[in-house]
């Protein structure tokens, strides 16, 4: 199993890492790179009011009771009308706000044993993006590569959607008035232009041309918005699609808006979603301590139980042969395998540990480092070389902050963790999202947003050990150049035999 | 043949299952209509004898039968693809068809006898027709039973309203869904929505029906009276008043027994849809003669029945996504001689799909483009009756005014640009793009090519190319002036109150199921072929699948442009009517975007090498730049 002691010390303190080349990690003060971005949280236009109606700049103003019982079953529905009732009992008859009580009462009895069953139902959505999403406070929200080019989009605290593309000088901002509380973002793959964006209350699909030249879209004509009002509660989560987007047990047709639910008994919802990158797999997280891994032929899936929380996250390797995910209050990764077949064959009966995150010090120049505990994400490059690890660290302790820890991997012929090392920042900033380039062709890119709101990109050289899937050479496969390190040559690591 | 039994067996297995499925819901119904509050003890006491009573035995089989019968209703009249009436008048003439006319009768007496076998099934003061009365000189008579007449009336008026609503919401299209998942799950999953859609729809039929029968309801009943020799009751309120009408618990049977007929009717075709749906695996080659007619190469080109080709064309989506084994089969060679029949088979076919939506689009947007507005096209229809001739010959001589318009640009006007006048002539057998599909300019120079949808490829012959059919020059008997004049002003006379919009467009992509299925299945093969295909026989067709796909984008894009193309309708979610069709446009544009990135990102740079026209390749390279 491979552990954190076996990776270099970090950085001291001032350096950030820049790339790995030659099979190490380089360090440097910090470069000016044209696609490195910055998003000062003061440079925002953020939201003074987080509340939906404009209620309180107005007076009060007396109504009579069925203007005032209208207005409440407008906005509150059936328990904003009992509410209302009872309130105002000079007015009504006795019986009736009485009765109007206890039957409030009564719901709310209901509804508290249904949160006790289902926590995370009693949480207002806002609340439940914070808790659920992959960022809470960062002022980018989200981030996602197009899969085949070279332009990003960014979703930033205000609310807007930025993409940029190298090779253009326009810089598209994205703006609806449904778009609150971006939660996630994605491209359609084998597609230009569609954008998904998840918010808070709906599912907005954008069409930005790649061609056009306008850089601003408000609430503009190039939006499809599919909207779930009877799924308002449910978690916005992380979705992509292929075709289809798949979202709380709902597979969507997005072309065709046509939607298929998947509904399977138990866990209440979906927080995290993740797509293999072949497309035969999905893995779909709930807030209870289970998670499902549906194939996508015949949409049946496997139910995980886990013994601790819930799926944290997960990321897939290329060929979609093997899972790798943490759980929640977990300091290791677990890998799943699975065979292409569908049908006949059953997956794996039980997840395996790959590595040990548990905390481990180093000791700097600087004094003792704590690193370790907790991971937030995983992050798997295309070609299954590189594993990013976002270790959540400690918000309370000042010497845990978050860091990303980099594993080298290799697929085939068995599955292999070696210890690469810690990507850091600058000072202060700590990572809140990574994401791996889709294509960068010199091996892998990782793009780190950071709490600063900075967006920096961490190349890592190295040739590719495997055939690049899809690639266009077919040439044979290369000799595998990385040499391990002559200090961990002799420790004992992971591969599929040692575990 | 053996696959087109597959189709009766699947519907005789989904016949049988609503037969199976009528015990408990039947239960359900008894357990509802008879409920009390006050003495549920005694509710599940008489529901026990009344389930073993021989009248309720009857009346099971009586429903039997009606399930049976709607069973093979649904199969009589199920299409694959969808008749869209482009306008009210269309719609009507729908509705006064005299097969619609014996559908909507037998599903009125159909409608009845549920309605008996529920009246008998709920008892208390609805179970006979007649009940003995004491007049007031002493002797005794038959008087009617009102409530037993309203309950009848009212099934007879739902089963109407069903069969009509079926038109409407063209109830009997079965579409095929893109998620696969199992029968049961599929069942399971839909069962919700099922029980929803015939609560609301009992709701406002019954609600149409008191309106009717408040209105109406005194000529059955003095009809009744006279025919049967019964009596008018004095003693209770007749029924058509609103002190009758307003009696809750004759509402509330009305509408559970509403409902319970829509329930088993719903669950009879949504079983009859998931069953006659569910992907079925045809073999792709066979080593014996015999066998090869239900091979896919082969049911892939058969037109009759329309359903087998569908399967057909969903197993080559499925299979070229998921299944590496058959598609090694689909790129293998014959034994012996080496010819790549399986692929050759199939891509023939799937590209003259992809050619024949091609031309339509084409022939449509002259159309449009000389008279400023698009004709109601009839969409071919898959009935087996004789709407199908009719269909055809209005398409026919629609087509033949779209292509003779005397607007129509003509290619030696001095207007035209030399690169499309270059492009219009005829191509030379040696050249790259023999054999292969052109742009849209010059396939409006072939008007006698097209052909309706469904009776279109019906020989499965090669994919037209201007080629083989010299540009004559001369049309013949232009329509007149003073006709186009007469009938433009009749249009816009009738056009307002009569023309439904963006339902041409609907029509027009009507089968599109189909073609969504061809681009699947050729860019999921094609980009398998990089490298699954041993011997290159992908290579050999990937020009002209590589320029049908771009004429059909380009004829695609074009469409969209029209008013009402796209504008999205409204979805209906409440109800049984399946309005797949309605968006079909739009997963068309979807697929074929999809399909030419799947295959520009799998071959990226080769395909410089391949051979396309001028124009092809700079829009291919728009792709390969991702920038469209």
């Amino acid at each position: 199993m491979c552990s954190l002691a076996l990776f270099p010390p970090p950085l001291p303190y001032g350096q950030t890492t820049v790339c790995e080349s030659n099979n190490e990690l380089l360090s440097g003060s910090s470069t000016e790179d044209q696609l490195n971005l910055s998003f000062p949280r003061e440079s925002l236009k953020l939201h003074s009011r987080t509340e939906n109606s404009s209620k309180a700049a107005f007076l009060d103003h007396s109504e009579t009771l069925w203007m005032r019982s209208a207005a409440a079953w407008r906005d509150g529905g059936l328990t904003g009308l009992l509410n209302e009732i009872t309130n105002s009992h000079p007015e009504v008859p006795k019986w009736l706000s009485m009765s109007s009580g206890c039957i409030l009462a009564l719901l709310q009895w209901v509804s508290s044993f249904h949160g006790s069953l289902f926590p995370h139902l009693t949480l207002s959505s806002e609340d439940m993006i914070a808790e659920f999403s992959q960022v809470s406070d960062c002022v980018v929200r989200a981030f996602a590569w197009h899969p085949h080019t070279d332009k990003f989009a960014v979703a930033l605290l205000d609310d807007s959607i930025k993409i940029y593309n190298p090779k253009s000088a326009t810089t598209p901002t994205l703006k609806h008035r449904l778009q609150r509380n971006v939660a996630v973002v994605q491209w359609k793959p084998l597609c230009a232009s569609a954008l998904a964006v998840g918010c808070q209350n709906c599912l907005l699909v954008w069409h930005v041309d790649p061609c056009s030249l306008s850089t601003r879209y408000v609430n503009s004509g190039h939006v499809q918005k599919i909207e779930f009002s009877s799924l308002k509660k449910c978690q916005k989560n992380s979705l992509s699609f292929t075709f289809n987007a798949v979202l709380n047990f709902l597979v969507w047709d997005v072309a065709a808006e046509s939607c298929v639910p998947l509904q399977r008994v138990g866990g209440g919802g979906v927080t995290f979603l993740s797509w293999s990158p072949d497309g035969s797999h999905v893995l779909a997280s709930t807030p209870s301590a289970l998670f499902r891994v549906w194939e996508t032929r015949m949409w049946t899936c496997e139910r995980w139980p886990c013994i601790k929380g819930r799926c944290q996250s997960g990321c897939w390797s290329p060929d979609g042969s093997r899972l790798l995910f943490t759980v929640q209050d977990e300091a290791v990764i677990y890998s799943l395998t699975f065979t292409n077949t569908p049908g006949t064959s059953k997956g794996p009966h039980a997840a395996v540990v790959v590595a040990d995150l548990s905390e481990t010090t180093f000791s700097t120049p600087d004094g003792d480092i704590i690193v370790g505990g907790e991971i937030q994400s995983l992050a798997w490059d295309p070609r299954g070389e590189r594993l990013a690890v976002l270790l959540k660290g400690d918000p309370r302790a000042a010497d845990r902050s978050p860091i990303i820890a980099v594993f080298k991997t290799r697929v085939s012929p068995i599955f292999e963790l070696l210890p690469c090392g810690f990507v850091q920042g600058e000072p202060g900033a700590e990572p809140r999202l990574m994401q791996f380039h889709p294509n960068f062709r010199h091996g892998a890119l990782l793009t780190v947003c950071w709490s600063s709101g900075r967006i920096t990109h961490v190349p890592f050289y190295f040739l590719s050990a495997s055939i690049p899937r899809l690639g266009l050479s077919g040439s044979p496969t290369l000799p595998h150049v990385q040499e391990r390190p002559a200090d961990f040559a002799n420790q004992s690591l992971f591969t599929e035999f040692i575990s | 043949m053996i696959a087109a039994s597959v189709i009766c067996w699947r519907a005789a297995a989904s016949i049988a299952w609503a037969v199976l499925l009528l015990p408990p819901s039947t239960a359900i119904f008894v357990i509802l209509s008879k409920f009390s509050v006050l003495h549920p003890i005694q509710t599940i006491s008489e529901c026990f004898s009344m389930l073993t009573s021989a009248t309720a035995i009857f009346s099971f089989i009586l429903l039997c039968g009606v399930i049976i019968m709607v069973g093979f209703l649904n199969f009589e009249y199920y299409t694959v693809i969808p008749t869209i009436a482009c306008s009210k008048i269309a719609l009507f003439g729908q509705l006064l068809h005299p097969r619609q006319l014996v559908n909507s009768l037998v599903h009125c007496i159909m409608g009845m006898i549920v309605a008996w076998c529920s009246a008998v099934t709920i008892g208390f003061r609805y179970e006979t027709l007649g009940h003995p009365c004491a007049q007031t000189d002493g002797y005794h008579q038959m008087c009617l039973n009102e409530y037993h007449l309203i309950l009848l009336l009212g099934g007879a008026f739902v089963g109407f309203s069903h069969s009509l609503l079926g038109v409407i919401h063209n109830m009997n299209y079965v579409s095929f869904h893109t998620v696969q998942q199992y029968k049961y799950l599929r069942f399971k999953g839909c069962l919700p929505l099922v029980v929803k859609c015939s609560a609301t729809q009992a709701l406002y039929s019954v609600r149409n029906f008191i309106v009717v029968y408040y209105f109406l309801g005194y000529i059955p009943r003095t009809w009744i009276c006279k025919t049967l020799n019964l009596h008018l009751g004095s003693s209770a309120h007749p029924l058509d008043s609103i002190a009758g009408l307003l009696d809750l618990s004759l509402l509330y049977h009305l509408w559970i027994s509403a409902t319970f007929l829509l329930f088993t009717w719903y669950i009879t075709l949504l079983l009859f849809r998931i069953f006659l749906t569910e992907g079925y695996s045809f073999p792709v080659q066979s080593s014996f003669t015999e066998d090869a007619d239900h091979c896919l190469p082969k049911v892939l080109t058969e037109k009759q029945p329309m359903i087998l080709k569908f399967l057909a064309l969903q197993d080559l989506a499925l299979l070229s996504q998921h299944s590496p084994l058959r598609r090694c089969e689909v790129f293998s060679l014959s034994q012996p001689g080496g010819h790549p029949h399986n692929w050759n088979a199939i891509s023939k076919e799937c590209l003259s799909l992809l050619a024949d939506l091609t031309q339509r689009l084409v022939a449509y947007h002259d159309t449009v483009a000389t008279n400023g507005r698009a004709k109601s096209l009839s969409s071919g229809s898959e009935r087996k009756t004789s709407s199908e001739t009719s269909g055809t010959l209005i398409s026919q001589k629609w087509l033949s005014m779209s292509a003779n318009s005397p607007f129509t640009p003509d290619l030696d006007s001095p207007f035209m640009s030399p690169a499309l006048r270059r492009l219009a002539a005829p191509v030379e057998q040696g050249s790259p793009w023999y054999g292969t599909v052109q742009s849209p300019h010059i396939m409006r120079r072939v008007p006698k090519l097209w052909s309706t949808s469904t009776d279109s490829q019906v020989n499965g012959s090669s994919p037209p190319s201007p080629a083989s059919v010299p540009s004559d020059k001369q049309e013949p008997s232009k329509p007149s002036f003073l006709a186009q004049f007469l009938q433009n002003r009749r249009e816009q006379v009738l056009k307002p109150c009569l023309k439904l919009p963006e339902a041409s467009s609907q029509a027009l992509f009507a089968d599109s199921q189909a073609h969504i299925w061809a681009l699947e299945g050729l860019s999921y093969l094609v980009q398998a072929s990089f490298s699954e295909d041993q011997f290159g026989v992908v290579q050999t067709t990937l020009p002209s699948i590589l320029s049908c796909m771009l004429v059909l984008q380009e004829a695609v894009d074009r469409h969209f442009k029209l008013p009402h193309a796209s504008s999205k309708p409204v979805r209906s979610t409440s109800s049984m009517g399946d309005s797949t069709y309605k968006t079909l446009r739009f997963a068309l544009r979807a697929t074929l975007k999809t399909a030419i990135y799947r295959i520009t990102t799998t071959f990226g740079d080769h395909l410089n090498a391949v051979q396309l026209s001028a124009e092809h390749r700079k829009r291919l390279q728009q792709f390969l730049e991702y920038k469209e």
